[in-house]
């Protein structure tokens, strides 16, 4: 017998990537729109969250089998996570760098909202090892971010603005369009000033009324309306143009970017690549072997979190075996997002299944004929006529 | 005893809600029939359905003994129960034949509805002694004077011997059991002549086998005959004989004049011929009685299981409630759109809606149902004939020589104020007066319609313009030439088999129109735009489209959200088991019969 054949099959890290998530629950009040695991308190003890995100980290990471990964991004997100101690920040990306080897070139995220961070703090940030920001903007309209329930105005979010770009190479910043009564000319208006704010990355959302905000009452009582189909649409297509001839191309729905500026770490989750999840509500997805995929989803209350990573040293809620097949339709769902689309031979080595396994041949028939999709040097990808109604197409392509 | 004298049979005839059910539970109660423990609201009528929609769909009878006032013996009364409803005028007029008279309730506030007025004229023509019953009499919108004249003037019944009951709360019904051993005629028939027994209903009992309701017109039918069916000639030894009470009672014979049950091990209600003759096989009589006219399904559909895995049940189901109606017919169908299913037959829209809810509740089946459509007479240029259940069958029109289309004479009572859109919805449905009388507030309107006109929406629309006071019933008159025309309907430039049907030229393209209309609201948008034509032959008589979907795409996914949205993804495929797809156009499966609706809800 070959000794070869009982070993675990280890299968490369390619450009996917592999990143660590890091949610810190905290924001100083909840935005009406949020359906985020945030929680607004009075006090926070730094020192014991500190220690229980490492723990859970620790934890987290010694249950892996040793696959060889290579650690090519941090995200620290949330909540607001430029309210963290700038300490336990830097604690927690040393302490990744003990654990796994890590890429030359590093991706370090954190998210930040106007008001929340002055000048000194972001410098510590960025002596923590923090490499790129993350701005939570929303709107530079003072009627918008009251609505939106933003503690900042238009003022201090250009004030934010220039401090990142003062201190970091790489910042992005949110911005929520299709508001209510938003007309194409007001829109038009504040992207062009965005795009004047010296950014290279740009996260443009439609608003979306989730269940369990403050907006989805507001809204099915009729408060607010929000743009029909047709002017969503419109306004859309205005963003992906504007954006797209000012070198800001989309490279996923709602993210543009100047070549080379996207955000790495969010290109593993569209990518299909795997991830660690630390914190209250944090997700993961990760190889275990040639048989599938685990899924982590860990206690969303701080407390609870906080209670289970002191008795277990961790604060994951659930663990879920995911067969190939299944991870295979999230590569699809996901990788359909993205401007380069989904990789055949990305999916077959990850999860030794091709496109061709999991795709509908009537659905694909339908979108290559309507020109929605193309398939190119094994890359499946939605066209610009097929981006907008993505959620179809995918419905359309996914054999469940 | 020797003679009949003490014998009356009975039916009742009222309008849906007049209180025929009601009286008939009290009539049982007065008699002793069942204590109050026993009494359930509206005995007779047993099925789920029955109860639910207060209509009466099977025949059935109850025997009571009554003593009366006036002579103090006791009397056996043979009540009869009759559907009410216009679907079930055939079995309506087998009940009559097998009694000598009826009791006529109307309502003392609504008066005189359609539907009586087509029922108490079959009693005329079966020679019944009718006594005119007014109930609710108690209620503060009672008429009673403006019903008695409305009685006297539409139908000719003198009513100076009306009863005027509340069977609520039992208010003189003892006077209408003391006027039907007075009024009523007692039946007429030999005791020692041969056995001559009418086959009037039958049907079939999980435990029982089939159960067949007799009236006996001479000599005695025993237990232990061998009884012989005078059509078929088969021959059957009674196993049992007795009466409802309404329990079922062994009496062991049931003699001239009587009606009960008897049970005679067969299997099948199809082998019990209604209205055949029922003699002793050892001394067997010549003569049968008159039968009836089998009844013949008029409106069909098609019945497609939504899982088409559910074939075989929806077969099977089929069968077994042809067990117990064998008034309704079934064959195989293959639609290009829905796949296999059944085309049916029923007597009416009722009829159709009564199987339709049977065999989802019963059976647990859920179906897509086609538009309903009548049987046209083809007459081909070569001389044949043949019948045209399903539009999709339609011949090429070339080979056809003239095509015949079922009219209805319909009756329509409805009060003044809503008088002119009645006349005005018959003339929308090509209708031909034929009489318009007036009696009191009521208007009656009599014309003659082609069935297709009213088997979608008719009695909704009647119902709607004249806020639910207009009644309504009809009769089969006769078959028409007529210049119809089939209009296809297209989406996405191809025919959906499931959705053609046959219409008058006149009227083609209006209803083209708006069925493409409808189908633009039923149909979801999609990834494309879906034209929807309508079509008659090549030519294309209305066109509608469903624009593109234009935007559908979640604005925000990242590693937190891919379980959440794989199963909103999920869900979404899940849905699509509620549309049938056609080409690459999904259509709900409810649109197959929305869409072909008329008139504006």
């Amino acid at each position: 017998m070959d000794n070869q054949d009982h070993r675990i099959k280890t299968i490369p890290q390619g450009d996917e990537g592999f990143g660590l998530y890091i949610h810190w629950p905290f924001c100083l009040s909840k935005c009406p729109y949020c359906d985020f695991n945030s929680h607004v308190v009075d006090t926070i003890d730094h020192g014991v969250w500190s220690q229980a995100l490492i723990k859970d980290l620790e934890t987290q990471s010694a249950r892996l089998t040793g696959q060889g990964r290579i650690l090519t991004s941090i995200f620290l997100g949330g909540g607001t996570p430029s309210l963290m101690a700038p300490n336990t920040v830097a604690a927690l990306i040393d302490r990744a760098a003990d654990l796994w080897p890590t890429a030359p070139d590093l991706e370090i995220t954190l998210e930040a909202n106007p008001g929340t961070v002055d000048r000194d703090r972001f410098r510590d940030f960025k002596l923590a090892g923090v490499n790129r920001l993350s701005l939570g903007i929303q709107s530079l309209d003072d009627r918008a971010l009251q609505f939106l329930g933003r503690v900042h105005d238009a003022k201090a979010a250009l004030a934010a603005l220039d401090t990142a770009r003062s201190l970091f190479d790489r910042f992005s910043f949110d911005l929520i369009y299709a508001r209510p009564g938003q007309s194409l000319e007001d829109w038009e208006a504040e992207l062009r000033q965005a795009l004047t704010l010296g950014s290279d990355h740009l996260s443009v959302y439609q608003l979306t009324i989730e269940q369990g905000t403050r907006f989805f009452g507001a809204y099915c009582r009729g408060d607010f309306t929000l743009p029909d189909e047709d002017e969503s649409a419109d306004l859309f297509l205005l963003t992906r143009d504007i954006l797209a001839t000012a070198g800001l191309p989309a490279y996923e729905v709602s993210n543009h970017a100047r070549p080379g500026q996207e955000s790495r770490h969010n290109l593993i989750y569209w990518r299909g690549g795997d991830y660690l999840g630390v914190g209250p509500g944090a997700h993961g997805r990760l190889r275990v072997d040639a048989d599938g995929f685990r899924a982590t989803v860990a206690h969303r209350r701080p407390e609870s979190w906080l209670k289970r990573v002191a008795d277990t040293g961790t604060g994951l809620k659930e663990e879920t075996h995911i067969p190939p097949r299944h991870r295979a339709q999230e590569m699809l769902m996901m990788g359909l997002r993205l401007a380069e689309g989904v990789s055949d031979t990305r999916m077959r080595r990850l999860t030794g299944l091709g496109l061709a396994d999991i795709i509908d041949r009537d659905g694909l028939s339908m979108a290559r004929s309507e020109g929605l999709i193309e398939c190119e040097k094994g890359q499946l990808r939605a066209t610009e006529a097929g981006i907008p109604t993505l959620n179809a197409l995918t419905a359309a392509l996914m054999i469940i | 005893m020797s003679d009949l004298s003490h014998i009356r049979n009975f039916a009742i005839i009222a309008h849906i809600d007049h209180g025929k059910s009601t009286l008939a539970d009290r009539l049982i109660q007065l008699c002793g029939g069942l204590d109050d423990r026993e009494m359930k609201e509206q005995l007779l009528d047993s099925m789920d359905l029955e109860r639910e929609r207060g209509i009466t769909i099977k025949a059935q009878t109850v025997r009571l003994l009554y003593t009366a006032k006036r002579d103090g013996k006791v009397y056996q009364l043979n009540l009869m129960d009759t559907p009410g409803h216009v679907d079930f005028a055939y079995e309506v007029s087998r009940s009559l034949a097998a009694c000598e008279g009826s009791l006529l309730v109307v309502d003392a506030s609504q008066g005189v509805e359609a539907q009586t007025l087509a029922n108490v004229y079959q009693a005329i023509d079966a020679n019944h002694e009718i006594i005119p019953v007014l109930n609710k009499v108690d209620l503060p919108a009672a008429d009673v004077a403006r019903v008695k004249t409305q009685i006297e003037d539409v139908i000719g019944l003198d009513t100076s011997e009306s009863v005027g009951i509340s069977a609520k709360t039992g208010l003189n019904v003892d006077q209408v059991l003391e006027s039907i051993v007075t009024r009523l005629p007692p039946p007429t028939g030999d005791l020692n002549a041969k056995v001559q027994a009418m086959l009037v209903d039958s049907w079939y009992d999980s435990y029982l086998g089939v159960v067949i309701l007799v009236r006996v017109r001479s000599g005695t039918l025993k237990k232990g005959m061998r009884m012989r069916m005078m059509q078929t000639g088969a021959v059957h030894p009674i196993d049992k004989v007795g009466v409802f009470t309404p329990k079922m009672l062994e009496t062991d014979s049931l003699s001239a004049g009587e009606m009960g049950f008897i049970m005679a091990g067969i299997k099948s209600v199809a082998d019990c011929s209604i209205g055949d003759t029922m003699t002793d096989d050892r001394n067997p009589t010549t003569e049968a009685l008159p039968g009836f006219k089998p009844s013949i399904p008029v409106v069909w559909c098609g019945l497609f299981p939504v899982d088409t895995s559910d074939f075989e049940l929806l077969r099977d189901s089929l069968a077994k409630l042809r067990l117990n109606d064998s008034s309704f017919e079934f064959q195989m169908e293959t639609s290009a759109a829905l796949g296999f299913g059944f085309r049916c037959g029923f007597l009416g829209l009722l009829h159709m809606e009564i199987i339709q809810e049977r065999l989802e509740r019963e059976f647990d089946l859920d179906l897509i149902t086609t538009a309903p459509s009548v049987v046209y007479k083809m007459y081909m240029t070569d001389g044949t004939m043949m019948e045209l259940h399903n539009p999709a069958d339609m011949p090429d029109p070339v080979k056809i020589d003239r095509i015949e289309e079922p009219w209805v004479k319909a009756t329509i009572m409805v009060p003044d104020e809503y008088l002119g859109q009645v006349l005005a919805l018959c003339t929308e449905r090509r209708g031909i007066q034929m009489d318009l009388t007036y009696a009191g507030a009521r208007a009656m309107a009599v014309y003659k319609l082609p069935l297709n006109e009213i088997v979608f929406d008719f009695y909704d629309r009647l119902k709607s313009i004249s806020r639910g006071y207009a009644s309504f019933d009809y009769d089969m008159a006769d078959y028409t030439e007529s210049n119809l025309v089939r209009v296809s309907i297209l989406v996405n430039n191809e025919p959906v088999d499931a959705l053609a049907f046959i219409a008058h030229h006149s009227q083609a393209e209006f209803r083209g129109r708006q069925i493409c209309a409808r189908l633009k609201d039923l149909i979801p948008r999609h990834m494309f735009k879906v034209p929807i034509q309508a079509a008659i032959g090549g030519r294309v008589i209305a066109r509608e489209t469903i624009a593109a979907l234009r935007k559908d795409v979640t604005a925000k996914c990242y590693g937190g959200d891919i379980s959440r949205k794989k199963k909103l993804l999920e869900k979404q495929k899940e849905g699509k088991k509620k549309m049938r797809q056609f080409g690459r156009v999904e259509i709900p499966q409810t649109a197959f019969i929305n869409a072909l609706k008329m008139g504006d809800d």
